[in-house]
């Protein structure tokens, strides 16, 4: 068993096992195993013993380290941490050490986590099999010779192969979802504005959203109860509260106070998601709650073209939420056949837009050049790969005069018309589901001569990027080539509390999946047999 | 839909010439194996991307923020920030508190 983090921070808390023992553990795994894998970039030891030594000592006066007391953390390496490498995986950033942390790593450490390291991705998050790599491809732990989705595919395989307890990702258009099924893990995507993106490098603005990878629903949610909520720092981070009645999660009504002016005529009572407290105290509470009576669909356009081994598991995964008494129907949203073409204008537009940064002025790489205009050419040129560039270009065309109406402005349209069918779905059900990808992990060099094929990999996972909704990718069995498979549910804005719930009822009736053959499964110290398969 | 506007109609071929002027806009210098590569590839993406021509669109306005569309304000109140030596410790080159760049302007005889 790959240990969880709820197991690992009771322990911690109790003073049963410290968290230097842990963290070094993990530290000699990833020291053993991930030359197999490639699954990080930096390897934070010293930082992380260091981390932990803290925990350890508040343990021993008595005192709360938080609920992640001693849980060993990857990070994508696309959140800053202050002093430590943030690449991006990519050149241009090969040697930056930001001056600050992301709101989420500050999050997690103040939850007693301890971040262990910095994982592989797609070069600024573009891509969909961690082959966009500067610094060389992760392997998938089920398979060496496939890859493990992306862009997060470092974070996906360093939780798979019990490298890491839980880890961060960003997702875009699927990045975190696609490579959590890949992987066969549960990775999950918040509701756009749940999470703060301080300190996230930025990709395309308008869909980033950062979220968790872990073995289990329950500690998915818990590390999304200790990530979410406001922040000041960006101005897109929604004010939500929780209703403590009903237990959903509602807007604060504008120019309420992210803390203090609590209880105004609008607002209900219950705690604010803000910069220092949990929305809830643990992550349990998030999967309490029947399935009987939830109206739930079956979503055609996610599901129906997928590998028919996939389509399977989604059938399967439909049927088990029938014996538990919801009512499950097959729905369509045939807007969605514009959901890709959408994506990849907006994304790119925004890129082209973000990535303008890069000059070779304030910090990254700088190729010399005679003049200021030649030295930023030579320095992008030779500080971006291949699909960066790519990107960029797609970007600008896309923004360039005479044709913004017809690309990019046609595509934000195309958008609000998503936003709207969804909305007109969920008024008859309460989530969706359907296939996190269309087949299971392809093999390496598979897909990297033909752009469209690789972008068509997102095509599941896309449409809750646009519409800024919430959705969580969860293992459920293998394939007829025994790789992982993941069922998605999907829901509409702030509607974590029921997604968490179905995802937990499809992971009970799902046939677990025997842990990979590169895999750390002895965290806690509780068995010995490390590496299964692998003297 | 008058005549000018028929050069906005996504779906026409992008021409290798075009994808050398947004190279130069994106500030990217590209190789002519590149350039032959990127075209191609360019134009397989947006003959794909431009089926979002073909949906009605007329009842709604672009979404950029699907969730809230609401500007966010604070008050303009001093408050620490990072460390200026700190930041310029990563620059490529810094002289006297700011950034140094290569030449932008021409000698003056």
């Amino acid at each position: 068993m790959r240990a969880s983090a709820g197991d690992v921070s009771a322990q911690v808390r109790q003073g049963r096992v410290s968290a230097t023992s842990i963290t070094e553990r993990y530290l000699e795994a990833i020291e053993s195993f991930d030359g197999k894998l490639h699954a990080f970039l930096t390897v934070m030891a010293g930082y992380a013993v260091e981390q932990a030594t803290r925990i350890d000592k508040l343990v021993e006066m008595g005192k709360d380290p938080g609920p992640l007391a001693g849980v060993p953390v990857a990070i994508k390496d696309n959140l800053c941490t202050r002093g430590i490498l943030t690449t991006c995986a990519s050149r241009i950033l090969e040697n930056w050490r930001p001056p600050y942390s992301a709101t989420v790593v500050k999050k997690l450490e103040r939850a007693g986590a301890v971040i262990v390291g910095k994982t592989n991705m797609d070069e600024f998050a573009m891509g969909s099999s961690t082959e966009n790599s500067a610094f060389g491809v992760t392997r998938n732990p089920y398979d060496a010779d496939r890859v493990p989705g992306g862009s997060s595919g470092g974070s996906a395989a360093a939780v798979a192969s019990g490298l890491s307890v839980v880890a961060l990702g960003s997702d875009t258009g699927g990045s975190i979802r696609q490579p959590a099924a890949l992987c066969g893990v549960v990775g999950m995507k918040p509701t756009y504005g749940m999470v703060s993106r301080y300190g996230l490098v930025a990709f395309a603005s308008s869909l980033d959203q950062i979220g968790p990878f872990g073995t289990t629903v329950e500690d998915v949610a818990l590390i999304f109860s200790v990530i979410a909520g406001h922040d000041p720092r960006d101005s897109t981070s929604l004010k939500v509260r929780r209703d403590v009645d009903t237990g959903s999660l509602v807007l604060a009504p504008a120019g309420v106070a992210a803390s203090g002016q609590e209880g105004t005529a609008d607002a209900p009572d219950g705690p604010m998601l803000d910069e220092d407290a949990y929305i809830w105290p643990a992550g349990h509470s998030l999967l309490d709650g029947a399935i009987e009576g939830l109206r739930i669909g079956v979503l055609e356009e996610i599901t129906s073209d997928a590998a028919p081994d996939v389509r399977r598991r989604v059938e399967e995964a439909a049927a088990a939420l029938v014996s538990l008494g919801a009512t499950v129907e097959e729905v369509s949203i045939p807007e969605l056949h514009y959901a890709l073409g959408a994506y990849y204008l907006i994304a790119p537009a925004e890129a082209s837009s973000n990535l303008a940064r890069y000059d070779g002025i304030r910090y990254g790489l700088r190729v010399d050049a005679e003049d200021v205009t030649s030295m930023m050419s030579r320095t992008r040129s030779g500080g971006f790969g291949s699909e960066v560039k790519r990107r960029i270009m797609l970007g600008t065309y896309a923004l360039s005069a005479g044709y913004y109406d017809a690309y990019y402005g046609q595509a934000q349209r195309v958008r609000a018309v998503l936003v709207d069918a969804f909305a007109a779905v969920y008024r008859d059900y309460d989530v969706l589901i359907g296939a996190t990808t269309p087949a299971t992990a392809f093999g390496v060099g598979e897909k990297t001569g033909d752009p469209l094929a690789m972008y068509l990999s997102d095509v599941c996972t896309i449409p809750s990027n646009l519409a800024g909704h919430p959705a969580i990718s969860v293992p459920f069995g293998a394939g007829d080539d025994g790789l992982p498979v993941g069922v998605q549910v999907l829901a509409p804005a702030l509607g974590e509390p029921v997604m968490f719930r179905v995802a937990a009822a499809i992971e009970s009736a799902a046939r677990s999946l025997p842990p990979p053959p590169v895999c750390f499964a002895d965290g806690m110290g509780v068995q010995s047999d490390m590496g299964d398969g692998h003297a | 839909m008058d005549k000018d506007d028929l050069a906005d109609t996504p779906g026409n071929r992008i021409s290798r010439e075009q994808v050398a002027h947004i190279a130069r806009l994106a500030r990217l210098d590209l190789s002519d194996e590149e350039l032959d590569i990127y075209t191609d590839q360019l134009c397989a993406v947006l003959d794909h991307a431009a089926q979002v021509s073909s949906i009605d669109t007329s009842s709604v306005s672009a979404a950029s923020n699907p969730l809230s569309a609401a500007n966010v304000v604070r008050e303009d109140r001093p408050a620490a920030c990072i460390d200026r030596d700190e930041v310029l410790s990563m620059a490529p080159e810094a002289e006297d508190g700011m950034f140094k760049v290569p030449r932008i302007m021409e000698d003056e005889p």
